[in-house]
């Protein structure tokens, strides 16, 4: 019996979000009386490694296989399944993103495990698993109940935190599952990083702007208050801004784009409709900025401030470099 | 002739307001007016596209559900799907939903088979892989473009910061996101009359287990009122920000 973790890594280091979902994951593991065990794709330095044990990993198990470099969903599925039954797992957990979406469909099937998606509270019962996810694109939450002994959770980010919880005794098993030919025919062809860049989903902090922008060209001072954040802040926006082709689609935020929880949401001359207002229920702290006191955004914000953002922004920004730079 | 396979959801229209009944263990579908997954619709959007650019497709279209999704079944045809079918079943849980797609799938050699991440009313963001698993073939999910080259598939995916361009040969499976396509196709006229003509076959459902089940339905807490900070008061906005809300 363990509770078995997927600890994802961007170039062999290992993300915030994951920290945070093995710091959720040793929460159930205590909870089962279970040990924690992490499972790891692709090279990662046993230094790297050992930072899985902060956050409560009493070991782990990792396959650098050549083949599993490039990302394919069937494969990583083999050899994740292959690993958690090695270390009879009960519940598995994967961080709600893009790996962990494709993932874990495929391991309920191959386990015959239920799977809850869009979880973002501690299980209200280990055995049977009972928990609480997000549904209808951030309007409601469910809460769930597994018919099967074996279950699989996907953690939204930000729903937990990181939680250091040091674990004595920390060792890396190297592990070669089973992979098939048959898949690496599935292939990279070309591949664009874009340094530096939070993605929305994942963002602490979010600085979304709507159509009272007026124009794209307006954007630098989203981008400067952004920056000025820290690297856990990114930029985002409304549906209009996206359709409009102002912004990237990628940065749209609302029931058809991205629905997040972030700590902390600015919402500059968005007026608020249902659909954006559903995508962003999640944040811990709503702050609108509107010229119209009557947006409906100001009725699910926590802070407003009624006033033109070409007046406002500027201001805030100039008041947010004094008090980071007093941090 | 690439056999594609588009499978769809029907769900309470995004400008819906959600309540529960029967002491929250219920939707409340009173008032709801039901459309296309909106992922879905830019998934049959995004292969019409494809087929249009001159890759020669025939279309399926597939649901799992009642009789009351005919509608909405009937739209995709209207926008250009060869065939229909719904498989009459109430779709619960994603694993049954998928085995149901599985065992209509299953032997009839389609090359493709699309659908959104998601339905946007329970979110699982699970039935596209876990078809792709029952079939055991490689897949795609959370894409963000797909094209047909060559008889291969050539998709986009946005992963963490960056994206990739991913080429594989058929049977593969893909489930679209934001961007998959722009604008959802509206029906023309002729189409419309055209799919009053086109006969939706119906398939029995298969025995299959439902791996999760729903106990109960929250709605988010209200907020407790809005706090109004002057607009000439800035620093006091993130004063509050840094001791009261302790999030900067």
């Amino acid at each position: 019996m363990s509770v078995f973790v997927f600890a994802e890594h961007k170039g062999g280091s290992f993300k915030k979000s994951t920290f945070e979902v093995v710091s959720y994951a040793k929460k159930i593991a205590d909870m089962a009386g279970v040990e924690l065990v992490a499972g790891v794709i692709g090279k990662v330095s046993d230094a790297e490694m050992a930072q899985l044990a902060q956050y409560g990993a009493n070991r782990a198990m990792r396959d650098q296989q050549p083949d599993l470099e490039t990302f394919r969903t069937r494969t990583y599925a083999d050899a994740l399944t292959q690993m958690a039954e090695n270390v009879a797992a009960n519940v598995i957990v994967f961080s709600d993103n893009f790996m962990g979406r494709g993932i874990a469909p495929r391991m309920s099937v191959k386990l015959k495990a239920a799977l809850a998606t869009s979880v973002v509270d501690v299980p209200k019962s280990v055995s049977p698993m009972t928990v609480k996810r997000k549904s209808f694109s951030g309007k409601a939450f469910s809460i769930v109940k597994a018919n099967t002994p074996v279950s699989i959770l996907s953690l939204v980010p930000n729903a937990f935190g990181v939680v250091e919880k040091p674990a004595a005794g920390f060792a890396t098993t190297d592990f070669a599952s089973k992979l098939r030919a048959s898949d690496l025919a599935v292939q990279v062809e070309a591949a664009e990083t874009v340094a530096g860049t939070m993605p929305v989903s994942e963002a602490e902090i979010l600085v979304s702007a709507g159509r009272g922008l007026k124009s794209p060209d307006n954007w630098g001072m989203i981008e400067e208050m952004s920056q000025l954040l820290g690297p856990g802040c990114t930029t985002c926006c409304s549906r209009p801004v996206s359709d409009l082709g102002w912004r990237p689609h990628h940065e749209h935020v609302g029931q058809t784009g991205h629905v997040v929880a972030p700590n902390l949401y600015f919402a500059i001359g968005i007026s608020g409709a249902i659909q954006h207002l559903a995508g962003v229920s999640g944040s811990k702290v709503i702050v609108a900025i509107n010229t119209d006191p009557e947006a409906p955004f100001f009725k699910a914000a926590d802070y407003g401030i009624v006033g033109d953002a070409f007046e406002v922004v500027p201001k805030l920004n100039k008041a947010l470099k004094d008090f980071m730079s007093k941090q | 002739m690439m056999k594609v396979l588009v499978c769809i959801s029907q769900v309470p229209d995004t400008t819906s307001k959600v309540r529960f009944k029967e002491g929250n263990t219920q939707f409340d579908t009173a008032d709801i007016q039901y459309v296309m997954g909106p992922y879905d619709e830019l998934a049959l959007t995004r292969i019409l596209e494809v087929r249009d650019a001159g890759t020669p497709m025939e279309i399926t279209v597939v649901n799992v559900g009642d009789a009351s999704t005919e509608n909405t079944i009937r739209k995709a045809v209207a926008v250009g799907a060869n065939h229909a079918v719904r498989i009459d079943a109430k779709p619960t849980d994603a694993f049954y939903v998928a085995s149901q797609l599985a065992a209509f799938a299953k032997g009839q050699g389609f090359d493709l088979i699309v659908t959104g991440k998601e339905a946007s009313d329970y979110n699982g963001n699970q039935v596209g892989e876990m078809l792709a698993e029952l079939l055991d073939i490689p897949s795609i999910s959370n894409a963000s473009h797909i094209e047909v080259k060559g008889g291969k598939v050539v998709v986009e995916r946005e992963m963490g910061g960056g994206k990739e361009t991913v080429i594989a040969p058929t049977p593969f499976m893909v489930a679209g996101q934001k961007g998959f396509a722009i604008e959802p196709r509206i029906p023309a006229m002729r189409g419309i009359m055209q799919a009053r003509k086109t006969p939706i076959k119906v398939v029995p459902a298969v025995p299959a287990e439902h791996l999760l089940t729903v106990e109960s339905y929250e709605l988010p807490p209200a907020k407790s009122g809005c706090k109004f900070v002057p607009k000439d008061q800035v620093d006091e906005l993130v004063r509050l920000l840094h001791e009261e809300a302790k999030v900067l």
